[in-house]
């Protein structure tokens, strides 16, 4: 017996299985049961529709509905320009703060504290604070630049304005993150070899930046894209920022249709999984074409 | 530690403005401006007797605290926060650590779909996941407990935490363990006298992450809470959303006390880590 056994560990070991992997069992496991299961289960309770109904039943019901089918639009309406705006804007900033910048540690700490108050308390700033009555309205109206209280909540405004709230800082502490640990000898070899700044920027420092702002393009899309909270409280979410979060939340809470919910879930991840490889098509596409042009 | 060398270099730039730094100083303060308006909008609120289309509100109190506590019952939902903060802070590092140990030190067939399974759960958003995982939940009568409720957090808990963790133990010099090997120590020895007091720093500011970001975590406590089972940011949204019967002085005195729970651990944290690491860790040992 323990002629066999021996051999056998030993050419396990070679490849790296030994007793230590048994430390992973417990992650993965859990995170199987919790994780992968709910997944499995709710896309085999999405294809079990009422009785009679065709096997896709609630898939065909959701995209039939045009009330339903709308909250997929209503959603990346609200998610892209979003994850553009607050990447778009992160990118200079960070390109600006990647080096030494005074007060950085002091700024970026003030960038983190958004990121922890959450969705519902900045929502309930924004009811307040960009409310009819609220201190930005006052201040448009004490300078002079409009006469009456701008509609600024319960609509596509105010939730957009939460998603910049805590996805701006966010996004830029990510890019950020990543560009701070870009070396700079790379761009002063680019400079002793004659290039300019704008360059520089565009064929040095953007490529190396871009797999920081591919993360964050995709974190930033995907915290915009469960705008649960902020949609309801600032949002009109029995209208036009009725997102697909919502629609899955009926389904299950107020209707109790468990198979429509599971549908909707599998919808949603659908969606982002789409956006997502598109993103990392895209960046595979820029990436490429950067370097062989640095080559050329 | 990028900071440090960096300003360790000399300076190349001087300062001055360039378009750039105008959008960097326009950009950033406007954007802090906005953010401190509204937060000083709520706190100024919560003492206000009353407050309507003034600049500043007509007198200051404090008693809009004690009728929140009784209203809201603040205490019952404060403990069952602290109850929920605590396992899965402790459960995500008891699970996460070992993993991050074994991914670290070990090369092996199957690693990458393994990272893959611990990447996901961060790459979707909580909502989608959380309601799959909250009907399975409810099939197992877990749902509406304490106990889903800590389930339902370890899922983005625990990858966070062996994101965070492995290239902290991939720095450590596994020559330490073998020494400590070599002079008799047993496979438990090493892990308590070698690997955590070294891992210490690690463990902590990931604990203290995974504090922050379930405190925040709105979603999938909602979706697994029943009423009994409301931590605070999920009581705070149940309130706004039956605003209209209760003073708003009330809600914003609850959203303050969310803020000051949200902000002693971030205070604590923010010691022993770099703000970049709170978002996410990206991994900067290639590119430099």
């Amino acid at each position: 017996m323990s002629e066999h056994a021996r051999p056998l560990r030993e050419r396990l070991a070679e490849h790296g299985i030994d007793r230590v992997l048994w430390l992973v069992l417990p992650a993965a496991a859990l995170l199987g049961m919790l994780f992968v299961y709910p997944f499995v289960y709710g896309l085999g309770l999405s294809v079990q529709p009422n009785e009679g109904a065709p096997v896709i039943g609630n898939y065909v019901r959701f995209f039939s509905d045009d009330f339903e089918r709308s909250t997929i639009w209503k959603t990346l309406v609200l998610a892209i320009p979003a994850a553009v705006v607050n990447v778009g804007i992160s990118i200079p900033i960070a390109y600006k703060m990647r080096g030494p910048v005074r007060n950085k540690r002091l700024i970026t700490t003030l960038l983190v504290m958004p990121a922890t108050l959450g969705t519902v308390l900045v929502a309930e700033g924004l009811i307040r604070y960009f409310g009819p009555i609220g201190w930005f309205n006052q201040f448009l109206m004490a300078i002079g630049l409009i006469d009456g209280p701008l509609r600024l909540t319960h609509n596509y405004v105010g939730v957009m304005a939460s998603l910049i709230i805590t996805g701006f800082p966010l996004s830029l502490l990510l890019v950020l993150g990543h560009a701070s640990g870009i070396d700079p000898d790379l761009e002063r070899a680019a400079a002793t070899l004659g290039a300019g700044p704008s360059e520089r920027f565009r064929r040095v420092v953007l490529p190396l930046m871009l797999p920081g702002i591919t993360i964050a393009f995709i974190l930033a899309f995907v915290a915009a894209f469960s705008v649960f909270p902020s949609a309801v409280m600032v949002g009109n979410p029995a209208g036009e920022t009725r997102v697909i979060s919502i629609a899955a939340y009926q389904a299950a809470f107020e209707r109790f249709d468990y198979p429509m919910a599971s549908a909707i879930a599998m919808i949603m991840a659908a969606v982002q999984f789409a956006i997502v490889a598109f993103v990392f098509l895209l960046r595979g596409r820029l990436y490429r074409g950067s370097t062989s042009g640095g080559k050329g | 530690m990028t900071e440090v060398s960096a300003s360790s270099r000399p300076t190349r730039r001087p300062l001055r403005l360039s378009f750039l730094s105008l959008l960097l100083v326009g950009v950033l303060g406007i954007f802090f401006l906005n953010l401190a308006a509204l937060i000083l909008g709520v706190v100024l609120n919560s003492f206000a007797t009353s407050w309507f289309g003034t600049l500043l509100p007509n007198g200051l109190t404090t008693r809009w605290y004690a009728y929140a506590a009784d209203l809201f019952q603040l205490l019952e939902v404060l403990r069952v926060t602290f109850i929920v903060g605590a396992a899965v802070v402790v459960l995500s590092l008891l699970i996460g650590a070992p993993a991050a140990y074994a991914l670290a030190r070990r090369q092996f067939p199957g690693k990458r779909p393994l990272m893959l399974l611990f990447l996901l759960p961060l790459l979707v958003a909580p909502v989608t996941y959380g309601i799959p995982l909250a009907t399975a939940l409810y099939q197992f009568n877990l749902a509406g407990s304490l106990a889903g409720v800590i389930l339902a957090n370890l899922v983005p808990s625990i990858p966070f935490v062996i994101l965070l963790l492995t290239p902290f133990i991939e720095q450590i010099d596994e020559n330490l363990e073998r020494a400590a090997r070599m002079c008799g120590a047993s496979t438990g020895r090493v892990f308590v006298k070698v690997l955590i007091p070294l891992m210490a720093p690690g463990l902590l500011a990931a604990g203290l992450l995974v504090l922050i970001r379930v405190l925040a975590m709105f979603e999938l406590t909602f979706l697994t809470a029943g009423p009994g089972e409301q931590t605070l940011v999920v009581a705070l949204y149940y309130t706004v959303f039956a605003a209209g019967i209760r003073p708003s002085q009330a809600i914003d005195a609850m959203a303050v006390i969310y803020m000051l729970t949200a902000f002693v651990p971030l205070l604590i944290a923010l010691r022993f880590v770099n703000p970049t690491q709170i978002v996410a860790r990206i991994k900067q040992e290639n590119v430099q």
